[in-house]
């Protein structure tokens, strides 16, 4: 085939699968998977089959609670917030601490006040991001943004992973040290065996949380005022100024939202593992976390979980076979897809008005 | 007799850009004790950090014939420079034993394992750019992200995969592909990058990438950065255009990639991960898109800053500074310190009209 | 000798029907207007014309062949160009940079070429920088020639992209709204300088235009559009005299 049948061939798939109705997009991406799934139960049956399942869905929760907040301020200020994935560590290290206080105190409950209280100032470290390094950015060439973010994501990972013995004296007591910590065990684990598979407590609240916190995204996002002038502002911002809406506040806030979701998802993320590696561990789960977003269509809230959940139970399938593999499938899948749907699986392709 | 002729052509215009070249490499020649009527400032050490200096100039000004003058936004040059890597090592280590030769054939065959290098990238960088430049902005990025990061763990299952060959009857190209060590690394590699060597293929690829930016080829790539939709109307086959941009950084890539590849003697599928690339791009960024001459700078400066810091003793601060450096400089000058000004030695002679 | 005939020209954006049925055949030579309110389709007739959208259905003919649904770039070459609504120049170009890209799809060096600076790459350098002074010459941009595009004055880079369209060679040239945004001196120059350079270059103009004066100064024929239909067609005076076209303007 020349170039141009390729490229010509490559287009009219496109095309022909845009056309689908939505519902037989679903279909066709599920047979799909179900193929897939049905390789896998014929090499290794139905019981690895099932524990994989549980343990993608565990990760994709994690997944997907970073990738909200990546969709949501890539939707209204089209920058990709490579400083994502290290506000994820710093919410993790956040709770870490805490824990380690409370539980030092005999707090009764002390996950959720962790929680809340790590999605709390890691918003408020967001905001303080944005309005220093990204709001004087706005309006200047995209890239220079995404720079910035990437020189954040940089500073914060370097800057925490500092030994507190070789800092002066405020900044000591902030770093966290390059050393891996272990995370306070905050629940006790009780593992339940289902038919010869594994589920504990932690997998459970881990999947509630992620569920609850995405109802109350969604009810934020659709049915708040705050929620509308989101939407507003991500559509359209001269309008936005000329009906007097005040975007530096709605900018500022979808930030506190969507890095508050990241937050919840390091503490998660360090609940289930026990442990803290170093600072730098937020970078590979913040780029899985954005490749997922991509994959869903990004700026699209369902597709960010969609594209969540199929790279969590995909990546995990995978790494069961091999850690290689596992590592590598993400980025296949994610170029397949792209190749194909252009803008994603629940993304529109919309072409620039001329 | 015409080569010749256009050779000279090619030396006739540049007398003052040979003038300073040839300058700075006496320069070296002076401090690193080769010619010697100075102190030898420059240790074996530091001529290697000069060495990464250079091909990282080769690296950056290649990513900115896509980025910055073609307008493209890839962020995955390190996958590119892997190609290069492991293809020249490929060559000159496992192929070949490049040690064992005299110096000729030996200087001979890396110069070929370069090319062969560069031409793998570039075929990759065809092969992938294909289906992907019709994409737009960001999701192009990340597909070219996540194809270095495939192609990083295609390599680190190089033992899995000579097992597979092996299984499948292909027992001496099993033999030869078991032989990368992904997992480990690629060691004993010959120490081919003599500082004139890449000092003198640095400054060949600039001039390379310099003309064709300033032939009608290299402005027909400007146009689609300028305006695609403009250039598509003026009769610039933009897709085929964006392909030839992407293939030719792709080809230098590779070319650093074996350079990079024989002055360090030792490759790991982690030397090229999504971090070296995000590198590549904070050098591009900070020197200005689409001024050689920034990229040139920056890519020397940035290389060694950090070694700069090491030296005088702020070692544990260097990689908090540069980052917050880059902020800075992001926020103060957006289009980078050169914008897309060029020094004059590095614009070609045109006869003027009126 | 008919140059361009669309033939029953639809596009759809999903259910918006910008352009519905569009039929017309334009002769060599020939200046002819396309009029209506905003919102109308207009932009979007050029748009398929030109290979920037594909046609939903129907058929355009340029000199005889079917060029529907052709990329942009082949279509230019074919010999149709145009200028946009919202200008689209190279804007950190030079002007004579602007000009000289549309010299590129004529060029003949390689890319080694290119990279050696051998005799082929001077020789044709030097002509398209010759040609493209001579052309911004006729258009009285050549002082700005060595300035970024960006920085010249509006009414300056609604001329510059002219004449870039026209270092194109086309046939045809179709021009949206060239006189959006100038004051009327200025746009009584346009008029002027587009009367000439159609004599100069013998070309066919297709144009659109809101400015009334100028449309029925310069064209010879006229259409009309409302809401993607063609509603109306013929010269100057039976246009102003058509009472859908007065009604599409005004209103019930
Ligand atoms: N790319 C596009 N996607 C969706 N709608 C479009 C697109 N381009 C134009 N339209 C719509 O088509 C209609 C006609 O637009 P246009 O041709 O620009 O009108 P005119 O040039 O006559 O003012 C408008 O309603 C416009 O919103
Ligand atoms: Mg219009």
């Amino acid at each position: 085939m020349t170039k141009k049948q390729i490229s010509s061939s490559v287009n009219k798939k496109m095309l022909a699968y845009d056309k689908l109705p939505n519902w037989k997009k679903y279909a066709f991406i599920s047979a799909i998977t179900l193929f897939f799934l049905a390789l896998y139960i014929s090499f290794f049956g139905i019981q690895a089959f099932f524990q994989q399942l549980v343990n993608g869905i565990q990760l994709g929760s994690i997944y997907a609670l970073i990738a909200l907040g990546y969709t949501m301020i890539y939707g209204i200020i089209r920058l990709i917030n490579f400083a994502h994935g290290d506000l994820f560590m710093f919410g993790a290290y956040i709770s870490c601490f805490l824990g380690n206080y409370l539980m030092a105190h005999n707090f009764r409950y002390p996950f959720i006040v962790v929680l809340i209280f790590s999605m709390v100032v890691t918003a408020l470290l967001g905001m303080a991001i944005e309005k220093i390094a990204y709001k004087p950015l706005r309006f200047k060439p995209r890239l220079a943004a995404l720079i910035t973010a990437l020189g954040v994501s940089l500073f914060l990972e370097n800057f925490f992973a500092l030994s507190p013995q070789n800092v002066p004296f405020p900044l000591n007591k902030i770093v966290f040290g390059p050393k891996y910590i272990l995370f306070p065990a905050l629940i006790a684990e009780k593992t339940y065996n289902i038919g010869g598979i594994a589920i504990n407590n932690i997998k459970i609240l881990i999947v509630i949380i992620t569920i609850i916190l995405m109802i109350a995204l969604q009810y934020i996002v659709k049915k708040t005022m705050i929620g509308k002038a989101m939407r507003a502002v991500a559509f359209n911002k001269d309008a936005c100024l000329m009906m007097g809406i005040n975007i530096d506040k709605v900018i500022s806030i979808t930030f506190g939202i969507g890095i508050s979701l990241a937050a919840a998802s390091g503490t998660l993320y360090a609940l289930t593992y026990g442990q803290l590696q170093s600072p730098y561990l937020g970078i590979w789960p913040g780029l899985k976390a954005f490749i997922a977003a991509v994959l869903g269509g990004i700026g699209n809230i369902p597709g960010a979980m969609l594209g969540s959940y199929v790279m969590g139970v995909s990546e995990t399938f995978a790494t069961s076979i091999n850690s290689n593999f596992g590592y590598g499938i993400a980025f296949v899948i994610l170029i397949v897809v792209l190749v194909f749907k252009p803008a994603g699986l629940l993304g529109k392709f919309t072409k620039e008005k001329v | 007799m015409k080569i010749i002729k256009n050779i000279f052509n090619l030396i006739k215009g540049y007398y003052k850009f040979i003038l300073i070249t040839a300058l700075i490499y006496l320069l070296f020649q002076i401090f690193d004790g080769s010619i010697p009527i100075a102190p030898r400032l420059l240790t074996r050490y530091y001529m290697q950090i000069i060495m990464f200096a250079l091909i990282n100039i080769i690296m950056t000004v290649s990513l900115n014939l896509i980025n910055g003058f073609t307008g493209q936004f890839s962020i995955g040059h390190a996958g590119f420079m892997c190609i290069g890597a492991y293809t020249s090592a490929y060559f000159t280590t496992i192929l070949f034993k490049a040690a064992n030769m005299a110096y000729f054939p030996q200087l001979a065959l890396f110069i070929f394992s370069l090319i062969m290098g560069g031409l793998v990238a570039a075929f990759a960088g065809y092969l992938i750019g294909l289906p992907t430049l019709k994409l737009r902005g960001d999701y192009l990025a990340i597909v070219t992200l996540a194809f270095g990061e495939v192609i990083r763990s295609i390599v680190r299952s190089s033992d899995e995969i000579a097992a597979f060959l092996n299984q499948i009857g292909l027992v001496k190209f099993s033999e030869t592909i078991a032989k990368i060590s992904g997992p480990r690394g690629l060691s004993t590699i010959p120490n081919l990058s003599k500082f004139w060597l890449v000092y003198l293929i640095t400054i060949l690829s600039v001039i390379i990438m310099r003309n064709f930016i300033y032939s009608t080829h290299g402005r027909a790539c400007l146009s689609i950065r300028e305006n695609d939709v403009a250039a598509e109307t003026m009769g610039i086959d933009t897709t085929r255009y964006k392909i030839i941009a992407f293939s030719l950084s792709a080809f230098f890539a590779g070319v650093g990639g074996g350079l990079f590849a024989h002055v360090l003697r030792f490759i790991h599928p982690n030397n090229f991960s999504f971090i070296k690339s995000i590198d590549y791009l904070i050098f591009l960024y900070a020197g200005g898109m689409g001024s050689i001459t920034g990229s040139i700078l920056a890519a020397t400066g940035l290389t060694i800053l950090p070694e700069f810091l090491r030296m005088i003793n702020f070692q544990q601060w260097r990689m908090v500074i540069y980052p917050l450096l880059l902020i800075i400089l992001m926020l103060r000058k957006p289009s980078g310190i050169f914008g897309n000004r060029e020094f004059s030695f590095l614009i070609p002679k045109r006869k003027e009209v009126n | 000798m008919v140059l361009l005939e669309l033939k029953d020209m639809c596009c759809y954006f999903g259910g918006l029907k910008a352009v519905e049925k569009f039929n017309t055949k334009i002769k060599k030579g020939e200046l002819v207007g396309l009029i209506g309110p905003n919102g109308a389709g207009k932009t979007t007739v050029f748009n398929v014309i030109t290979g920037i959208y594909p046609p939903t259905s129907g058929e355009i003919f340029f000199q005889e062949e079917n060029i529907g649904g052709l990329p942009s770039h082949k279509i230019t070459q074919k010999g149709i160009v145009r200028t946009f609504q919202n200008i689209r120049i190279f804007p950190t170009l030079t002007v004579l940079e602007n000009i000289i890209i549309a010299y590129h799809f004529r060029t003949h060096y390689s890319i080694l070429s290119g990279i050696l600076r051998d005799d082929n790459y001077h020789q044709e350098e030097e002509e398209m920088s010759k040609k493209a002074m001579e052309l911004l010459h006729l258009f009285d941009l050549h002082t700005y020639h060595m300035n970024p595009a960006g920085s010249l004055p509006y009414g300056e880079q609604r001329k510059l992209e002219i004449a870039r369209a026209l270092a194109t060679e086309p046939n045809i040239i179709l021009l949206d709204e060239p006189a959006a945004g100038m004051n009327p001196y200025e746009t009584i120059k346009l008029m002027e300088l587009i009367k000439r350079i159609k004599e100069k270059f013998g070309l066919t103009i297709f144009l659109i235009e809101h400015h009334m004066q100028f449309v029925m100064g310069i064209c010879e024929r006229i259409m009309v559009m409302d809401f993607g239909m063609q509603i109306a067609e013929g010269t100057p005076q039976e246009i102003q005299k058509n009472p859908k076209v007065i009604r599409a303007y005004l209103g019930e």
